[in-house]
């Protein structure tokens, strides 16, 4: 007998009263999406739980693909086993002793959830953990810190035994926090600050700014690759690019060059509020982390902000960076934002940017643009669309392999 | 034609001489050039190396390509020995490797490098037990081949992973060149560091293979050039070679997950009817052995006359390792396994591929039979 169902479990949604038909039925339909590469799989949504039927699928790659699914607090292999005693029995030896390697403990614990089965939650202990204690050796009980906990669940129409739980990505369901426009630069932060957006059940955009020719075309490409990584958390994907090169050159030419950086992001910020607006978001996310680097300083975010009301989520703000890098690792990000081209927030770099800089000063010198709204509504107007989608990673070359 | 040496090399699949060939017309950019050109080659470069890395359940940056198994085996071992050299200079490997390791760790021990070389059993595997007592606190490589090239044995490699999980310090390499859509190898399980592939092992073509390299193992590169394949691997990248070596991968593990237990079928045939043939003494282990290699000897004539015996017929097998087989003498590998030295002189290997029949392997069988007959009565 094999490991032949998981069961998916929720983990803050049964905490939203409310809501928690709606976040259900999100999660659902992204566990449904996230299968879609297994047609022979089959998932079923039950009161606080997604049952699902592996019809004969290796279960490693599917726990894997469910552990990119935010909302989900556990996935369990399971054994489905008739309501009948003596079955039960014999499945949940098996399953222990497929997830048992050697000498150690664990405990038994049942629950009936349909009552009219006829053996108590208490007497079941008893009766499997006896069963499993004559059947196996050197193998002890321990209540407090099994190394194996072998759950029971007694449903009206089967029962499920499980002793190998896989922990799953927290969060929220993506879809039932509104949506936010994620500025995407090609570095390490903020492909984490989407990930960390994601999490708390925010749909994304994301948006780049591209200077051809001072960018290349794989810095472009580098943007849709973590992108493309995204979807596997966030499912579809929008990712806007802005062609700015244009609005790069006034600013070199009309502002002093220390503060040519802090003008540049109220310009990408304007940008970025117009975009989110025409896409009904209702916030942006970025990388921002405080004390990093010249324009991601207080002050710096001050003389900045000032452009915009929309809310600014930024996740990684008071993380460190060892802190970051890890997470890029986890989420396969990580190596495709090491790759070395240059972005757009570093080529016109000035050689001495302020720390500080004045919110006063910046207004003042932002005016020396006379047709700012101008240049940012066409900037906004002729940025370039790309669809990114989980299961269509890119078609090119497919002839080839 | 029948043609059963296919552990020496495999006929390509016509499917990936074409894609070679489109990519060496169409991409034939360098892959590090910065015109769009270049990129496009890149943009080819990392899809083969993320499909190739999916196939092993490995990432990306975990893979590094190479010319095959020999330059593979290389940098796994030299590399990481000379890498790990302060920590210690003791390696532990089997006398059963191929050449590609053996002499690679003969050479470790000609500058200064102190080598275990374990011993194998009848069936061609080694005793964990005499793996765990070779361990000392100056171990830092241990090698091993999943499955053997002239025996099909098959070494314990994921009990060998557990034991080797207990001392963190030491890398873990298998040579897997023959198991490839043969015998699955699952890295993470096993607990493997470095896992070397090759290319025309399994429909592919000479020269491209790839080195799993488990994130945060580092190598001391063969090769020091420019930066391609994380600085291990220097020089311009094949890129049709490393693309059709995707796709060689993709196909033959299509293969095997299709057919099954279809090549089981035919070595348990072959097993069985060449076992009852009298003058042949089967050398590969019965049960728990790769089902694409059937090694045996016949007693009293020479491999080389038996090969161009079955060759009259358009047969084609060999007579032990490709690598090894222009070497005289007895196969150190069936000594190893404590095969007599007339027996271990005389061996032959038949190897299969997924584009085999039973209906050769029962022609081939005939002819064996017959010739074994006819040459017995000739030596008499």
């Amino acid at each position: 007998m094999n490991y032949d169902h998981i069961v998916v479990r929720y983990g803050e949604l049964s905490l939203k009263g409310k809501n928690r038909r709606h976040f259900e039925s999100q999660l659902f339909e992204t566990v449904k999406k996230k299968l879609k590469p297994f047609p022979a799989l089959k998932a079923m949504k039950a009161f606080d739980r997604i049952n699902i039927d592996l019809n004969g699928e290796d279960y490693s790659p599917v726990v894997k693909k469910l552990q990119e699914v935010f909302g989900i607090h556990a996935i369990s292999l399971a054994v489905k086993s008739e309501n009948d005693l003596e079955m039960i029995k014999a499945a949940a030896l098996e399953a222990f002793r497929k997830a048992n390697t050697g000498p150690g403990t664990f405990k038994i614990s049942a629950r009936r959830a349909y009552k009219h089965f006829p053996v108590g939650s208490q007497e079941l202990n008893r009766e499997v953990g006896a069963h499993i204690l004559i059947n196996t050796e050197n193998i002890t009980v321990d209540v407090h810190k099994p190394d194996i906990d072998v759950r029971i669940e007694v449903k009206e129409n089967a029962t499920y035994i499980s002793c190998i739980t896989f922990p799953g990505a927290g969060g929220l369901p993506v879809g039932v926090g509104g949506k936010a426009m994620l500025m995407l630069s090609g570095g390490i932060d903020s492909p984490v600050a989407g990930y960390l957006t994601l999490k708390r059940g925010v749909r994304i955009e994301g948006l780049h700014f591209h200077s051809p020719p001072f960018t290349s075309e794989r810095a472009k490409q580098k943007v849709v690759d973590l992108t493309q990584e995204l979807t596997r958390f966030g499912g579809k994907i929008k990712l806007h690019v802005v062609h700015f090169t244009e609005i790069q050159k006034i600013i070199k030419d009309k502002i002093p060059a220390s503060y040519s950086m802090t003008i540049m992001r109220r310009v990408m910020l304007r940008i970025a509020e117009q975009i989110a607006e025409k896409n009904n978001a209702m916030a942006i996310a970025n990388g921002e982390n405080l004390g990093q680097v010249a324009s991601q300083t207080m002050h710096s975010m001050y003389a900045i902000n000032e452009v915009t009301n929309m809310p600014i989520l930024r996740p990684v703000i008071t993380m460190d960076k060892i802190e970051i890098v890890d997470i890029a690792q986890k989420i396969g990000t990580f190596d495709i934002s090491i790759r070395p081209y240059e972005d757009c927030c570093t080529i016109f770099l000035p050689s001495a940017p302020k720390t500080k800089p004045k919110r006063e000063k910046a207004i003042r010198f932002e005016q020396y643009i006379e047709n700012l709204d101008e240049l940012v509504a066409r900037a906004v107007e002729q940025a370039e669309t790309i669809f990114l989608d989980e299961n269509k990673t890119t078609e090119e070359f497919s002839d080839l392999f | 034609m029948i043609y059963f040496d296919n552990s020496a090399t495999t006929r390509p699949y016509e499917e990936v001489v074409q894609t070679f060939a489109a990519v060496s017309k169409q991409y034939f950019a360098n892959p590090s050039s910065l015109h769009a050109k270049g990129g496009e080659a890149e943009r080819l470069l990392n899809k083969a190396r993320q499909n190739i890395a999916a196939y092993m359940d490995a990432e990306p940056s975990e893979i590094i390509f190479t010319s095959g198994g020999t330059e593979g085996n290389n940098i796994a071992i030299k590399g990481s020995a000379i890498e790990n050299k302060e920590r210690g200079m003791h390696l532990i490997t089997t006398m059963t490797e191929h050449a590609s390791v053996y002499e690679t760790f003969n050479y470790l021990e000609s500058i200064g490098f102190s080598v275990t070389y374990l011993n194998v059993n009848s069936n061609g595997q080694i005793s964990l037990e005499e793996l765990e007592n070779s361990i000392t606190d100056k171990t830092t490589l241990v090698s091993i081949l999943h499955v053997n090239n002239e025996t099909g044995a098959v070494q314990p490699v994921e009990e060998i992973g557990k034991i080797l999980a207990a001392h963190p310090k030491i890398i873990y390499h298998v040579d897997h060149v023959q198991g490839v859509g043969k015998v699955p190898l699952d890295l993470k399980r096993a607990g493997i560091d470095l896992c070397t592939i090759s290319g025309h092992k399994f429909h592919g073509l000479k020269g491209t293979g790839a080195l799993y390299v488990r994130s945060g193992i580092r190598l001391s590169p063969l090769f020091t050039g420019g930066e391609q394949e994380g600085r291990i691997r220097a020089g311009t990248e094949n890129v049709a070679g490393i693309v059709s070596l995707a796709k060689a991968m993709r196909m033959t593990l299509d293969e095997a997950k299709q057919k099954g237990s279809f090549l089981k079928e035919i070595h348990s045939y072959l097993y069985n009817s060449l076992s009852s043939v009298p003058g042949i003494a089967v050398n590969s282990p019965q049960t728990g052995a790769a089902p694409h290699i059937l090694n045996f000897s016949i007693d009293g004539i020479k491999p080389e006359v038996f090969i161009h015996t079955l060759e009259e017929q358009q047969i084609y097998v060999s007579t032990r390792s490709a690598c090894s087989s222009k070497k005289a003498g007895a196969s150190r590998i069936l000594l190893a396994m404590g095969i007599k030295d007339s027996l271990a002189s005389s061996a032959i290997r038949i190897s299969l591929s997924y584009e085999n029949t039973m209906h050769e392997a029962e022609i081939v069988v005939e002819t064996i039979k017959k010739a074994v007959k006819n040459l017995k009565e000739v030596m008499r």
